[in-house]
């Protein structure tokens, strides 16, 4: 669905995107995340056809960003959630609504249709008629992305969708794209909010004017060190921690709180031969769990990486 | 360039203006102010046997008050159409619809253009009633609407609200509140409304031939901005330069 090969867009002597490939497939909810200026707005609006790039290529589909007849194609079949929602206060939900529908070039039935069925969804169509500046943060930024669905796009770009949102908004925002993402739309976030990236995205690209890293959020969080296996005992010791530094499978072994504290390459497998080891050695085990990175540890790690360099 | 697409943004303005009090009441003062009020302090105190040239004089520089009203009026309006989406950070997914930044520029144009020059032709028929009142009761005759009241109804005042409203375009680019919008906005259409006053105050041609000089010259003028505001109004300028 996106395809983009060496990317780069510069505002003068700053570049906020630099050689950005990248491919999103049909019905995948892709993750970007990075800090503030990290050039995830740019390649949003770069994808919408809303700025030019300076160089390398991006499709949406069959469609070039390149092309201003592509581009008039391309801003029919996205939707976009801003970061700014960009509503007309004095206007009601329903006629925010209907003239977006009418210049996405929705027939009239149809946009009536998209209206109740979206505003019904989430939970605004009694408040239909309220002018939206009555509403609250996190009612606007509902009729926001029922904007951004009112032409029933198939790619779908959400900048920072719960930014600024209490945690009750929040929630039913990301419920409402999970439901988005049941129906197989394609979907694009940009986010602070690593736990958000976590729960919403197949895959997750951390950006910091260059692709840092990229992969599903678990293998990310996989690839970031080795495994580690906690193993709680009874009483950790001298004599349980020699007998487990002699298996081939433990890379490193330490006494932390009571527990012995494990690098082993594949758990699955070495943890059961570790469990008969300590009990052999008579060790009283309570419980083994596994120790793994967390999406934030990567991320942090990723971008430090890169601010050292 | 797809009307039907402009005239979705028009009308959409149209329905935001209606709920500001602000430009409703200002569209509803410049008509009463030139249109009747004016005429009527400025015609019934004159003399009965005051000469036909002087009321020529003052008849001419009354029609000129509707090209300088159709001028000054999309200070007002223009700047919240275009400063108000600023303000209100609506340009970003308004850019994102499948519309061309000329359908976008045509209609937010002919959303501060039409009001203007309604209000001005309403203010414009005042006045031909209260003159003609006047002048009928005075001098037995209607004098309105000439020749002169033709060209700058006609000619002088769409030109000059469709080179205010350009010029608007150009002043929303550069500021982020409507207030400086129209302050900046004034003082641009300043140069616009002298030229018209001295040139219908100081007696260097015969009226008409003044007025018709200055629809040519208004209209290469607004030809010129025209390319400038077009090239102000760009997607890319709006988000990335726009303050």
């Amino acid at each position: 669905m996106i395809e983009t090969e060496n990317l780069t867009r510069k505002f003068g002597e700053l570049t906020a995107v630099e050689d950005l490939t990248l491919k999103v497939d049909d019905g995948e909810v892709f993750g970007f995340l990075g800090p503030n200026a990290a050039g995830k707005t740019t390649t949003i609006r770069m994808l919408c056809c809303l700025i030019a790039k300076t160089s390398g290529t991006a499709r949406i589909g069959d469609l070039s960003v390149d092309s201003p007849q592509d581009c008039l194609e391309i801003r029919k079949m996205v939707g976009l959630l801003p970061e700014n929602v960009g509503l007309y206060d004095s206007l009601s939900a329903i006629k925010n609504l209907d003239f977006y529908g009418k210049l996405y070039e929705v027939p009239p039935q149809k946009r009536e249709d998209n209206i109740k069925h979206l505003l019904s969804l989430l939970g605004i169509w009694e408040r239909r008629n309220d002018l939206v500046g009555t509403f609250s943060k996190g009612t606007k930024q509902k009729i926001a992305i029922a904007r951004a669905l009112i032409h029933d796009p198939k790619l779908l770009f959400l900048d920072e969708p719960t930014a600024n949102l209490d945690p009750e908004a929040s929630k039913t925002v990301r419920d409402f794209i999970l439901e988005l993402k049941r129906e197989k739309r394609t979907i694009f976030i940009n986010t602070h909010n690593l736990d958000e990236a976590e729960r919403l995205c197949d895959r997750i690209g951390i950006l910091k004017t260059r692709l840092l890293t990229i992969g599903a959020p678990g293998s990310l969080a996989r690839g970031l060190q080795a495994r580690k296996t906690v193993v709680h005992l009874q009483q950790a010791n001298d004599h349980a921690l020699a007998a487990v530094q002699k298996l081939g499978a433990v890379k490193n072994a330490r006494i932390v709180d009571n527990k012995l504290l494990l690098d082993v390459d594949d758990p699955e497998r070495d943890n059961p031969e570790i469990v008969r080891t300590l009990v052999a050695a008579g060790a009283n085990v309570q419980f083994v769990t596994e120790l793994r990175s967390t999406l934030e540890d990567v991320y942090l790690k990723m971008i430090r990486e890169n601010d050292a360099k | 360039m797809r009307f039907w697409k402009a005239w979705i943004v028009t009308t959409k303005d149209f329905s935001v203006f209606r709920k500001n009090k602000y430009i409703f009441y200002s569209i509803l003062a410049m008509p009463l102010m030139f249109g009747l009020i004016l005429p009527i302090a400025m015609l019934f105190i004159l003399p009965p046997d005051i000469p036909a040239e002087a009321v020529t004089l003052i008849l001419s520089v009354l029609n000129m008050y509707f090209a300088i009203m159709a001028s000054v009026l999309p200070t007002v309006i223009a700047s919240y159409s275009f400063v108000g989406e600023k303000v209100e950070k609506s340009l970003e997914p308004l850019l994102a619809t499948p519309t061309t930044d000329g359908e976008l520029l045509f209609g937010k144009s002919l959303a501060a253009f039409l009001p203007c020059m309604l209000a001005t032709y309403i203010g414009a028929a005042a006045y031909v009633v209260v003159a003609d009142a006047w002048s009928y009761m005075t001098l037995g005759v209607f004098l309105l609407p000439n020749l002169n009241w033709i060209i700058i109804v006609g000619l002088v005042a769409p030109l000059a609200c469709i080179l205010s409203v350009e010029a608007n375009v150009i002043v929303s680019s550069r500021v982020s509140d409507v207030r400086a919008a129209q302050q900046l906005g004034s003082l641009i259409v300043l140069p616009i409304i002298l030229i018209l006053l001295l040139g219908s105050t100081i007696e260097l041609m015969p009226a008409d031939t003044l007025a018709l000089i200055l629809s040519g010259a208004m209209a290469i003028a607004v030809v010129a901005l025209f390319f400038v505001s077009k090239a102000t109004f760009q997607r890319e300028e709006i988000l990335t330069k726009w303050k």
